[in-house]
């Protein structure tokens, strides 16, 4: 299964905000025990729908501007960019059909 | 079908599973698909669980009972109980990814949810400087001003674990005794970064697109007051994690589920239930897993009689 590549602080612009369809970044850390959990569930998604919607993680503890710039207060947050915008913003670990609700603009 | 099905993953469940599992009952358990482990997955280190004099981390304590409830044969499944019908002989459980499941008995482990203050802000400005994680989000708050509302052992632990990282945490508690153990309060009483303010209830958070302030009201007199901050832990206790059975199985005043004395027999035949669903008192991890070790007892006996009946 295909799992969630790394962006870093350096980067984000290039993956992140330069990218052609809308990119889902997973901020997350070690320590962060819901993190961890819906890690997997993101694989699956991007497994399942990775023709629509990238989906990309970025450590908060090694890329900290990143976290800042976007105000992140809580972990796992999960924003979805679409041409260099966050257009939807997902707080805490959901199951895997909660997220696809959310996701539906996304992936449907 | 299965002879049994454990619900929840906590201490309560996999205790329910390593017995279950060496009686050879080859139990599935439904872990959770975000939340498996339990409310321990959130904490950092567990210093009262006996057997480990140096403490242990909640998600390595829970991982090693996970990985001792696989050895002896549970199955563990990574998914979500959307909905139940144990009023039958058959019990019946769907679930979110993995479609519908059967079985002879059932132990209900689901645990307890993290209680909410029921203040309108609080939705609107989670996860933009409200949490119910210390652990999870206390980095984001470095050098900032920030406080915990409660006074039982989760909110000292809380507070004084964010000291790692903020400048100042205020303890906001509605009366003026903790109901904190000993050792935790004096661990937070003693740190010069926490300040305690007494007698006073959050009543509103204040900020547009994060946490600013809160509003205080004092329990006593009713005056109120603002107070700046940064971010708001909410720690003031949990409920139990009912909703998938009401109307089913009967519960207590206290809200839990109701237990034939001090056994795990619910009101239905061959549902039982552990931990801190049926507890409103203790709910420990040590008397969580006890309690899941008297379900899976119980289960087990109501198994082998279903088996000699049948016999028959």
């Amino acid at each position: 299964m295909s799992s969630a590549r790394s962006v870093t602080d350096a980067s984000f612009d290039a993956e992140v905000l330069q990218s052609g369809k809308p990119v889902l970044v997973d901020f997350w850390a070690e320590w962060c025990g819901p993190c961890r959990a819906v890690g997997p569930v993101l694989d699956q998604i991007l497994a399942e729908n990775g023709e629509k919607l990238d989906i990309v993680k970025l450590n908060v503890d090694e890329n900290p501007q990143t976290a800042m710039t976007y105000k992140i207060t809580s972990i796992p947050a999960m924003i979805v960019f679409q041409n260099g915008e966050a257009v939807k913003t997902i707080v805490g670990a959901k199951p895997k059909p909660a997220l696809e609700h959310d996701l539906a603009a996304f992936i449907a | 079908m299965r002879q049994l099905i454990i619900v929840g993953s906590g201490p309560a469940g996999y205790t329910a599973a390593i017995y279950a599992a060496r009686a050879n009952f080859s139990p599935l358990l439904i872990a959770s698909s975000v939340e498996a482990g339990g409310e321990l997955m959130n904490t950092t280190e567990v210093e009262n669980f006996p057997g480990f004099p140096e403490g242990i981390m909640g998600p390595d304590l829970m991982d090693a009972m996970r990985a001792q409830a696989e050895r002896f044969g549970t199955e563990v499944l990574l998914d979500d109980v959307t909905s139940v019908d144990f009023t039958g002989d058959i019990k019946k459980l769907s679930t979110g990814s993995n479609g519908d499941f059967e079985a002879l008995a059932v132990i209900f482990a689901t645990g307890s949810a993290y209680r909410k203050l029921g203040i309108p802000e609080e939705e609107r400005l989670s996860g933009h400087g409200v949490s119910w994680c210390a652990t999870c989000d206390g980095f984001f708050f470095r050098q900032k001003t920030i406080a915990v509302v409660g006074g039982g052992d989760s909110a000292m632990e809380e507070a004084t674990f964010l000291t790692k990282f903020a400048d100042k945490v205020y303890v906001i508690h509605r009366k003026d005794t903790l109901r904190a153990s000993k050792i935790m309060q004096d661990r937070a009483t003693a740190n010069s970064k926490i300040e305690f303010i007494w007698n006073s209830a959050v009543t509103a958070i204040l900020g547009t697109d994060a946490v600013t302030g809160v509003t205080l009201t004092d329990t006593v007199n009713g005056t109120t007051r603002d107070l700046s901050l940064d971010g708001l832990f909410i720690a003031i206790g949990n409920d139990p994690r009912t909703h998938l059975i009401h109307g089913q199985v009967n519960l207590t005043p206290e809200g839990t589920i109701a237990v034939d004395g001090r056994s795990s027999r619910t009101n239905l035949s061959g549902v039982f239930a552990a931990g801190d669903v049926i507890d409103p008192t203790y709910r420990q991890a040590v008397t969580a897993a006890a309690s899941g070790t008297v379900a899976a007892l119980d289960a087990e006996h109501f198994l082998s009689a279903l088996e000699s009946a049948e016999a028959k």
